[in-house]
């Protein structure tokens, strides 16, 4: 990525330019093509060395994984729950299974990406409407022992019968007897944990996250349900699976349509979601929930086993497309956020476009 | 809540009872002379470490190597070299030099001295140029016989700080209550408390707080780390180390409201002087983060000196925002009732 960095042979600086009488050619100018390769129109802006006017978040990798994995396992008690309630035992199982699962693995990615792990559960100290992650911490707290009763009573089920009955035997038949109602609960909150997700990063000075906020919880929601539809076509039986493909399929069609939109509300901060790492992320991700779509809808008209595979690869795929989507947002954030342009343009706009009414 | 829609006093919002008048800080760009006092002081008195994030560089950006604000730098002072006069006209004012740099005059003088009798100025060195900033190009040693005019160039230099926000967007995200916000109205992260979660550094709208980087040994490693406007000194009735140490009075401290008259006279001084580019930057209750503690007088655009030109608290949409994650949820919920309709294969 070009920077308007490079002094001129006068030692002069792409942040020269005054109020009055600003020199154009030492303004931050970049021309990029978008995908249909047409060209954007320049955009002149000036900056501070081409240095960023907001700092990127200190996350990695950790924080889009969390992304995705809360939302495979918010789907996960939904279709568990409906499962459990409507007599369908193997996708019951795989939900609860797989609920238990993802939630954990997101709860290790969050404690990892603290710059002080042991000091997780200071998270607990308050309860705070105006933090985002407060509020995410606390609808984890409520879900996390909620999924992980219904996940427990079934890894019961998974122990081999030959260890004998288990040495607590209440304990195990207290777990099954909560089964139902904790799964219940679980799908209850799961809604808000696939959801707040996107507020968690829309509430932030990050261009190409707050200017999404609109849309943003959509697309995840979206991208949640497609992920566990996906994973419950992997866990069910093809008897069972029917929930699990529709589920999927009307994320994909939620996710799809609220993405277009967000992508046209967004402006300029839309640009990054196209270029660089966050671009094929995208395009990844399109490419693998329209495959994983139309596979779905194919695999139940198939019988048997090469019914069963398809479904099987087709849930694959939406699980990797919903991964994609949640990296291409986080990765977008951080490119917006790296370069000056996406802060100063539109704030710049917007002051001019106050400044010009006020004045008349 | 009551941050971002209570009253404009933060201190009494915060729910500190009888505080003192809120205090900041006013950074008057116009004379400051790009020494980095403040910088060292501000390091000094916090024991903040050196700055591994940005590691020791040459940044090739005019004097400044310090590059910008975050864990480890809590002043900034940045450089900007721009093609024109210092207030961009003759400025007619009568003690103000327009013709060769004075710099060049007394170095000639000094010379001429040396040249001299060197014993009569306790010296037997050569004329040493000091590199200090000047009017002439950088590098540029004015020549004695071939003497030239001033150029067309003028240095605008600023020493950004934390803005001390009267709606913060870093307190408000802050999950742990790690940020918290003084009876002094300023914003400060409690070092015992904060996980290093990370969430404040994406929220300021400014960029100013970060996460501390380096080895195990690095004081407060792994944490968000920013000013604290000195809050120890405060309490114990001092001003500010870099305040303290500024020498040309450009940063300024004291209670808000007496600062904001002092610098709306300031800048009707400036107007009235010439200088029509000089205005003020946070200094407006109304702005998008309901007024910054530590506000500035700037020569030109904000985002020159990178700093933002209209910066928000993104939490004022929080409850539109809210209200759109739960209709989301909402919708996720009857998707899945719905996908449990019809028949079973
Ligand atoms: S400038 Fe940034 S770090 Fe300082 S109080 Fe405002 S939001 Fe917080
Ligand atoms: S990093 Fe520390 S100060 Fe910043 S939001 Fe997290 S807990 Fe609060």
């Amino acid at each position: 990525m070009t920077r308007p960095t490079t002094p001129d042979s006068d030692g002069i600086v792409a942040a020269a330019a005054g109020s009055g009488d600003r020199p154009p050619a030492r303004r931050g100018r970049r021309r990029r093509g978008n995908p249909d390769n047409q060209v954007v129109p320049d955009v002149e802006f000036t900056s501070y060395y081409g240095r960023p006017v907001v700092k990127a978040s200190p996350w990695e990798a950790d924080i889009p994984a969390y992304l995705f994995l809360g939302g495979v396992a918010a789907g996960s008690s939904l279709l568990a729950a409906g499962a459990d309630l409507s007599g369908r035992a193997s996708l019951r199982r795989g939900g609860r299974l797989a609920a238990l699962a993802a939630i954990s693995g997101s709860l290790y990615a969050l404690v990892h990406d603290l710059g002080r792990p042991e000091r997780f559960l200071n998270m607990l100290r308050v309860a705070k409407p105006t933090s985002p992650m407060s509020v995410g911490t606390w609808i984890l707290t409520a879900y996390g022992p909620m999924a992980g009763a219904a996940g427990a009573a079934e890894l019961r089920g998974l122990l081999p019968a030959r260890l004998g009955p288990l040495p607590l035997g209440w304990a195990s038949g207290l777990l099954g007897a909560l089964a139902r109602p904790t799964g219940i609960a679980a799908a209850l909150i799961a809604p808000a944990v696939a959801s707040y997700t996107a507020v968690l990063l829309t509430d932030t000075a990050t261009p190409s996250w707050h200017e999404a906020h609109r849309e943003l919880p959509f697309v995840f929601v979206g991208s949640a349900a497609a992920a566990s539809g996906g994973l419950g076509l992997i866990t069910a039986s093809s008897a069972d699976s029917g929930p699990a493909r529709r589920l999927a399929a009307g994320g994909v069609l939620l996710e799809l349509v609220a993405e277009r939109r967000m992508e046209r509300s967004m402006g300029i901060t839309a640009e990054p979601l196209h270029t660089g790492t966050a671009g094929r992320l995208m395009r990844a991700a399109t490419a693998c929930t329209v495959a994983g779509t139309v596979g779905a809808v194919v695999s139940a008209l198939l019988p048997g086993r090469r019914g069963r595979l398809a479904s099987a690869a087709s849930g694959v795929a939406l699980l990797a497309g919903s991964a994609c989507t949640r990296f291409a947002v986080f990765e977008a954030g951080q490119a917006s956020a790296r370069d000056p342009k996406y802060t100063v343009v539109p704030q710049r706009e917007r002051l001019d476009r106050r400044r010009a009414a006020g004045s008349g | 809540m009551s941050d971002l829609l209570g009253p404009r006093d933060p201190a009494s919002g915060a729910g500190w009872d009888d505080a003192p008048p809120r205090k900041g800080f006013f950074t008057d760009t116009s004379v400051c002379i790009g020494c980095k006092a403040c910088e060292v002081a501000c390091k000094e008195w916090n024991l903040v470490p050196a700055d591994q994030a940005a590691g020791l560089s040459m940044l090739g950006s005019s004097y400044d190597n310090t590059g910008a604000l975050g864990a480890s730098t809590w002043r900034h002072v940045a450089f900007i070299e721009q093609p024109k006069r210092a207030g961009g006209q003759d400025l007619n004012l009568p003690l103000f030099p327009v013709g060769p740099s004075a710099s060049d005059a007394v170095n000639r003088a000094a010379d001429t001295a040396m040249t001299g009798d060197r014993s009569q100025l306790g010296t037997d060195t050569e004329a040493v140029d000091l590199g200090m900033p000047g009017f002439q190009l950088p590098g540029q040693r004015a020549d004695r016989k071939d003497e030239r005019p001033r150029t067309d160039f003028r240095w605008l230099m600023s020493s950004d700080v934390c803005k001390h926000c009267t709606h913060a967007a870093c307190l408000d995200v802050c999950p742990t209550g790690a940020l918290f916000r003084t009876e002094f109205g300023t914003v400060v992260v409690q070092d015992d408390i904060c996980n290093g979660c990370g969430y404040c550094v994406p929220a300021c709208p400014f960029g100013v707080i970060d996460r501390r980087v380096g080895d195990e040994q690095t004081r407060n490693v792994g944490i968000a780390q920013k000013c604290t406007l000195c809050y120890d000194r405060l309490g114990a009735g001092h001003t500010p180390a870099c305040a303290q140490a500024c020498p040309t009075e450009s940063i300024q401290f004291g209670d808000v409201d007496e600062l904001r008259e002092r610098a709306a006279v300031r800048l009707a001084t400036l107007h009235e002087a010439g200088v029509p580019e000089a205005r003020l930057y946070g200094e407006d209750p109304e702005d998008g983060v309901g007024g910054a503690g530590a506000f500035f007088l700037l020569l030109d655009e904000p985002e020159v000196y990178g700093l933002p030109p209209d910066p928000v608290v993104t939490t004022r949409d929080l409850p539109s925002m809210w209200r759109t994650a739960a209709t989301a949820a909402g919708a996720l919920l009857a998707g899945a009732a719905v996908a449990f309709l019809g028949r079973r294969r």
